[in-house]
């Protein structure tokens, strides 16, 4: 049985061999149908889990409110000079968010930028003022040294712990761990831990952690004040927010839309407006959803490419069967019944289309890899869309040549025989 | 009909009353119109006739490529004229060992893989067929050929290899066609040689549809075909000398007339 089906298929290749350059081409066809299948499906593949990682970053149970400077700032800064702009989250809705969402994370969260000092060693960077929780929500891990804890929030300590890449710009040479560094107009801040590489930033917008001084919430508030001062244009201007961000966690994923809800019925006066709040699960969930058209956009491509390969086949197929007429009547006198004839032409039709599709799952394969390097675009390779390819391919070679098999089957075999 | 002892199991292919019509159309081509004859075991028949007499529907009808309209075809005893599409396909690839005027190898096979066709089609290509295709191909004198494409080797040798084929599946009777139209008369020569010794020495029958005298007096018979009917049947006084000289009954080849391979 096995030898036969071998003995098959090697005639049949035999035959096809008869034609080398059209079977090249036809083969063609199916090759670039498969390659391209695997390949955008790696492309589709790889954007998915870059984004999936991406909002796991950010934390797929968390939910973020983030003060943002309001659109109409002219009516405001041609008032007067003196008078600062407020806007944003303000303590009281913390707590209110706090205490709607019983059993979640919350994370105040001040950000203020200012210049620092290390010695020789100078950098201007975002100094986060927050509480215990911000870790556990943002699922930074600490390197070296300890997190901030409750106790230096309440007694108000001189302690901060360094982002990755902070630390390495203020202390080049050394181990920075208690070891001071200047903040703004003159206070230490003294080192007590180093956070691990976040990598890359959780999307556009948000705060660089790796750049960033973490330090306890009330310390903040006390050094810092609520007024930031910046000087734009020659001109300064005073801005009064009272918290950059609130990050909640919610203990689980079924219960982030309700606290989504709720977090934006809280702030309904100030959203969009001066509070922005973001739900990286709904991001997600569009994500996947845009995703999912694109995918369905590829797959109907991919399969037009396998149908004109298909169509090549069956196009090879029938010339092939009216060229072999005459073998098909010799066959049939030596006692080939019709099955025999279509197992022949299905066979070689197959053999056609795998041949193909071996090449091409190898192309298929490379291709991913080039996309990759030049343009810097993630792909993945899944085992089972190469198998999927392979197997649409060689249905496809079978499919389009059962009416060529069929005509071949079909034929008188007196008038096969005559066949010149 | 023979004078030697014959009974009803020697009578290995038989045709009744055979019509086959065609509609052609407005018209009814009467092809065949109510033949009668009897093939027995190592008979040598020809069938003669002009082009229109009835011929290739006879060869056709003989070898089971077509059903008559109505009348009986026996096969080894069994009425085929009624057979399914299939089960005609096995009476071919069983009982009938096909040689064809323009030989019919299939190219892109070798020897060997063409002389293996008919055993595939019964399931029976293995370790034997390649002892039984190298014995054959020795029988019918083509050496150690079984690797060469057809189209390597001259047309005497291509008619060798379809004989060959032929006897693979061990046939009730040859029904050959023409067989030596494409051949030189030097070839023609050698291969008629070839069938008056495989039938001397093996018993083969052998059914032969021809339009040249000189092929047809090789036979014992020779069957004439005019207008679809049969015209005359006309017994060859040479051969039955020959054929009483090696009557099967004293046939083990110890004194054949034919040249060949030495058993």
């Amino acid at each position: 049985m096995i030898r036969d089906s071998w003995r098959i298929v090697r005639l049949g290749l035999k035959s096809l061999l008869l034609h080398k350059l059209r079977s090249t081409l036809t083969t063609a066809g199916i090759l670039f149908g498969v390659a391209s299948v695997i390949a955008m499906l790696a492309v589709g593949e790889g954007a998915k889990r870059d984004a999936l990682e991406r909002f796991k970053d950010m934390g797929v149970t968390n939910l973020i409110a983030r003060s943002k400077k309001p659109a109409e700032t002219q009516s405001s800064s041609s008032q007067s000079t003196w008078s600062a702009l407020a806007y944003g989250l303000l303590y009281q809705e913390a707590d209110l968010i706090e205490a709607s969402l019983p059993g979640s994370d919350v994370a105040r969260i001040r950000e203020v930028k200012r210049p620092m000092m290390r010695g020789e060693y100078f950098h201007t960077s975002i100094i986060v003022g927050t509480e215990p929780s911000f870790l556990k929500i943002t699922n930074m891990k600490v390197r070296e040294g300890r997190w901030l804890t409750d106790t230096d929030d309440e007694r108000l300590q001189n302690v901060c712990v360094l982002g990755e890449t902070l630390s390495r710009l203020l202390f080049p040479l050394e181990n920075p761990m208690d070891h001071t560094v200047l903040v703004g107009g003159g206070d230490r801040f003294r080192v007590v831990g180093i956070l691990e590489e976040q990598g890359r930033t959780a999307g556009a917008g948000s705060t660089p952690y790796d750049e960033c001084m973490f330090v306890p919430m009330m310390t903040a508030r006390r050094r810092f004040g609520e007024q930031n001062t910046t000087m734009t244009g020659g001109s300064f201007s005073r801005e009064l927010v009272e918290l950059n961000e609130v990050k909640v966690k919610m203990p689980e994923s079924e219960q982030v839309e309700a606290g989504a809800r709720i977090l934006r019925d809280l702030l309904r006066l100030k959203l969009n407006n001066d509070v922005v709040v973001t739900v990286p699960l709904e991001l997600l969930k569009q994500e996947e959803e845009s995703k999912r058209m694109f995918n369905i956009v590829l797959a109907v491509i991919a399969s037009i490419s396998l149908l004109v390969g298909g169509i090549g086949i069956m196009n090879v197929m029938l010339a092939t069967v009216t060229e072999r007429t005459r073998e098909i009547g010799i066959r049939r006198a030596l006692g080939a019944k019709k099955k025999h004839i279509i197992q022949q032409f299905l066979v070689e039709a197959g053999v056609l289309s795998a041949l193909g599709g071996v090449v091409g799952v190898i192309i298929g394969i490379i291709l991913p890899t080039v996309i990759t390097q030049v343009f810097q675009q993630r792909t993945d390779v899944m085992p089972q869309h190469v198998a999927l390819a392979f197997g649409i391919s060689a249905a496809v070679g079978v499919g389009f040549g059962i009416y060529p098999a069929w005509r071949a089957a079909n034929m008188d075999p007196v008038d096969a025989l005559r066949h010149e | 009909m023979s004078e030697r002892e014959t009974s009803s199991d020697d009578i290995i292919a038989e045709f009744v009353d055979v019509h086959r019509h065609y509609q052609m159309g407005d018209n009814l081509v009467r092809a065949l119109n109510g033949v009668s004859m009897q093939v027995r075991r190592s008979d040598y028949v020809t069938i003669m006739g002009r082009s229109g007499s009835g011929k290739s529907t006879m060869l056709n009808l003989l070898g089971c490529l077509d059903r008559p309209t109505s009348g009986e075809y026996r096969v080894g005893g069994r009425d085929v004229s009624k057979l399914s599409d299939d089960d005609l396909s096995d009476v071919r690839g069983t009982e009938i060992g096909f040689i064809f005027q323009s030989f019919n190898l299939i190219p892109q096979l070798t020897v060997l893989e063409n002389l293996e066709v008919p055993l595939f089609y019964q399931g029976k290509v293995g370790p034997e067929s390649r002892k039984k295709a190298e014995y054959l191909a020795d029988r019918v004198g083509l050496g150690q050929r079984l690797e060469h494409r057809p189209l390597e080797l001259s047309g005497g040798q291509q008619q060798r290899v379809a004989i060959a084929r032929a006897l693979m599946n061990d046939p009730l009777f040859l029904l050959a066609d023409e067989a030596t139209g494409n051949l030189d008369s030097n070839t023609e020569a050698e291969i008629l040689n070839l069938f008056d010794d495989l039938r001397a020495k093996d018993g083969i029958t052998i059914v032969m549809v021809t339009h040249n005298p000189t092929v047809a007096v090789r036979a014992d018979r020779t069957l004439w075909l005019k207008d679809g009917e049969v015209e005359k049947l006309v017994e060859n006084p040479a051969r039955q000398l020959a054929a009483a000289a090696s009557s099967p009954a004293s046939d083990d080849g110890s004194e054949t007339p034919a040249e060949g391979a030495q058993e």
